[in-house]
């Protein structure tokens, strides 16, 4: 048996076998097979700590011998050899060249499990960085394109009802959509907060068999393609029921689609509200609404927090129920009852299909300044949602401090005022 | 029903007296009931309302498509799935086309982004290093952020452009293949027109997996965070590598998840619209080729038709986005199926 050397050594599955120590096999009756294991003998090297996710400068000279051959070989491929061109091309050809490079160099010093291991490293970093610079392509095109709009004062200010498309970006903005965007979600906020959160807490607090049906309900309403609620919207508020395309028909459209999203997350972070707290509550002898408003609501609030924003990002950002339901519109309209109203997304669609260069530019605008909105959101939703439930800022345990100093005291009085009573 | 488990059990607990004492009489259990007062009632009345009014909403946006669809369904029939074109003012209309179109922007959606999110979340949850974890996952979550109409003017100005080489690589050197194959292009020649590539289901379909792709990720990343560290380093202690590791432990312990995620990425393909709609020039027939141009898609077909629809269009209109309904809800409900059935999906909600 060869365990201390191959105990030392660990660095491929493949001498598994070769570390368990022969067993001893002792027969109690037919199927009582105990395997006791002998005691390994003293390891003569010292044992070394594996380390799994460094790179050695063994490795660093690998890949970067395997990048500068396969971007020569490619830049020999596409210039001389053969008439291949084109950016795409020459980054595709030169990543397969990197991985096969790569390959065949760590193969002459490596086991087969660590070159697979090495190789897939390299794709699943790939991946990410596809994904990242796809993400980075989409706000730095966005932001370059609408920059000649974007940097004019009157684009935030102005609205498009007396400029033409081939009015130059001197003239005219994005006011009335920005002022659009706000109004909409402000309505459609209104309308399912309250009621997004309380049938949260319904769904939690009630184990009836009514609140199954109501969860089952909203799963499958996340699935309503948002289109689909602006159809039902400009059916029933448009055509049925006569009212205009306006603000509050779209805030409508926009809340059917919110609203279950919204649910859903609110649902999931109120579960995670630890047990105990609701439990310490009851045993205090608090009734449930108590527990609710006191315990459970205030412990899932950052969460509850972030699953509004969310919410509203993915509202701020529709499109197609608000071409249904508001129309566009060129003008400042604030009132939501009635006329077009229209938001950014869909002004910057609108602006994008005319042909005029102008029109082009002001339409990436409006889609910067769409995208600058969801990131703000976003990061006040990093913001506030970055705490898991219990955990308290430095400002909320301060306030929790003083709120709890100030029971006391009317608990202590309260105390004194009865014991007076009393005697 | 509480009362009289909490009486069951309390016997069993109750402790056996000696002999002597048998005499006295048993202590008897206390009776737990539960009363709210008040202010409970009141609560219990509330939130039940807020449950029904959400149900009720729900519930009549599903069933006023039905009415509303029900007299083009009536008039067509079953051809209604069979027939392609769509010309509701003169009977002849059905969503085979078109739901084709949505299938396939779906498919082409979910096969590029599916490889690149299941990437990225293993990159996330095994390989980064820990500090650039949580920068990563904001990215991701800011990804899935962006709003469709952004993707789309990305897609129809820049992306666009720069795949029709891909397009026509793909067409030559697999353009045997059904799919590929793009009618009236000359792959060969160099000088052939690019337009012939423009529009089409596969660009629409990049674009989707923008969106998609991020949903899918944060979907397995949940998933391959929950692996049992036990397991992950078990693996380890046993001389694994690190791929190893996922090989054998996360990416079976995740293999609910990763389907799931990839059918919800799935639902949200199917529904898009803006996208679509910016990219694709729509048309009316039953094409697989996704490099060639034109395609077509529910929602599209039903921002691009809404407007110039009367009663009966608008009857056709919704009897097609019942269709698409019934089709994300079943992938939805498929979805959460396979995550809730996983071992790592019995705490994690997608």
């Amino acid at each position: 048996m060869t365990t201390t050397s191959t105990l030392s050594s660990m660095s491929s599955l493949a001498s598994l076998s070769d570390v368990m120590p022969e067993p001893t096999v002792r027969s109690r009756g037919a199927h009582h097979l105990t395997t006791l294991p002998s005691m390994p003998e003293p390891l003569l090297v010292p044992q070394q700590r594996r380390v799994i996710g460094k790179l050695s400068r063994h490795d660093l000279l690998m890949m970067g011998g395997a990048g500068l051959s396969a971007i020569s070989t490619t830049m020999l491929l596409f210039g001389r050899l053969t008439p291949l061109s084109g950016t795409f091309g020459f980054v595709a050809v030169a990543f397969v060249l990197y991985i096969v490079i790569y390959a065949v160099i760590a193969s002459v010093t490596e086991s087969r499990p660590t070159v697979v291991d090495k190789v897939m490293n390299v794709l699943l970093t790939s991946s990410a960085v596809v994904a990242l610079f796809a993400l980075a392509t989409v706000i730095i095109f966005t932001i370059a394109r609408g920059w000649q709009a974007l940097k004019q004062a009157n684009f935030y200010t102005d609205d498009l009802s007396s400029t033409g498309p081939l009015d130059p970006l001197e003239q005219g903005g994005i006011s009335h959509a920005i002022v659009g965007t706000l109004i909409i979600t402000f309505l459609s906020l209104v309308f399912t907060v309250p009621l997004a959160v309380v049938c949260a807490v319904f769904l939690n607090e009630s184990k009836s068999r009514a609140a199954q049906l109501v969860r089952t309900v909203v799963t499958a309403m996340t699935a309503l393609p948002s289109i689909l609620a602006g159809l039902f919207v400009f059916v029933v508020w448009i055509l049925v029921l006569e009212f205009q395309r306006s603000g509050l028909a779209a805030s409508i459209a926009v809340s059917i689609m919110m609203l279950p999203i919204i649910i859903r997350s609110a649902d999931v972070v109120l579960r995670l509200v630890p047990g105990n707290l609701r439990e310490a509550s009851s045993a205090l002898g608090a009734p449930r609404w108590r527990t609710v408003w006191h315990v459970v609501l205030p412990t899932a609030r950052s969460g509850i927090m972030t699953s509004v924003i969310l919410g509203v990002a993915r509202g701020v950002g529709e499109t197609a129920p608000v071409l249904l339901t508001a129309g566009y519109a060129a003008a400042m309209n604030v009132d939501a009852l009635k006329n077009p109203m229209v938001n950014l997304p869909l002004a910057a669609f609108e602006l994008v299909r005319s042909p005029q260069p102008t029109q082009i530019a002001r339409g990436f605008g409006a889609a910067a300044t769409l995208m600058l909105l969801v990131l703000v959101l976003f990061s006040l939703a990093r913001i506030l949602g970055g705490r898991q439930a219990g955990h308290l800022s430095k400002r909320q345990a301060k306030r929790r401090l003083v709120q709890s100093c100030r029971d006391l005291d009317r608990m202590e009085r309260r105390i004194t005022v009865r014991g007076g009573a009393a005697t | 029903m509480t009362a009289t488990q909490m009486t069951a059990t309390q016997m069993t607990a109750t402790t056996v007296l000696p002999q002597s004492q048998r005499d006295v009489a048993p202590p008897s259990a206390r009776t737990l009931y539960q009363r709210g007062g008040r202010g409970d009632r009141f609560f219990d009345a509330l939130t039940g309302t807020s449950g029904l009014l959400v149900l009720s909403i729900m519930g009549a946006v599903g069933v006023f498509l039905a009415v509303q669809a029900t007299p083009a369904l009536r008039k067509t029939g079953f051809s209604f799935l069979t027939t392609s074109e769509w010309q509701p003012d003169r009977g002849q209309f059905g969503i085979a086309a078109v739901l084709l179109g949505t299938v396939l922007i779906a498919a082409v959606a979910v096969a590029v982004a599916l490889p690149i999110s299941m990437g990225t979340a293993l990159f996330i949850t095994e390989v980064a290093p820990r500090w650039l974890r949580s920068t990563l996952v904001a990215l991701i979550d800011l990804m899935a952020a962006v709003p469709s109409v952004v993707y789309g003017l990305w897609g129809l100005f820049l992306l666009q452009g720069n795949i029709i080489g891909i397009s026509r690589w793909l067409n030559r050197w697999f353009g045997w293949l059904p799919f590929f194959s793009v009618e009236g292009a000359d792959p060969t020649s160099p000088l052939s027109s690019a337009s012939v590539y423009t529009a089409s289901t596969f660009v629409a379909g990049i674009v989707v997996a923008m969106m998609v792709m991020p949903i899918q990720c944060v979907v397995m990343r949940e998933v391959f965070s929950q692996v049992p560290p036990g397991e992950r380093e078990g693996a380890y202690a046993l001389g694994s590598t690190r791929w190893g590791m996922i090989r054998v432990v996360a990416l079976p312990f995740g293999r609910g998840g990763i389907i799931g995620g990839a059918m919800l990425g799935l639902g949200r393909a199917l529904g898009e619209t803006i996208a679509v709609l910016l990219i694709i020039s729509p048309r009316f027939d039953l094409s697989i080729h996704v490099l060639e141009a034109g395609g077509n898609s529910v929602s599209a077909l039903i921002a691009g038709r809404y407007n110039e629809s009367n009663g009966f269009g608008l009857s056709a209109l919704m009897a097609a986005g019942l269709a698409l309904f019934a089709v994300t809800l079943v992938v939805n409900f498929t979805a959460s199926w396979f995550i809730a059935r996983s071992r790592s999906g019995a705490s994690s909600d997608a």
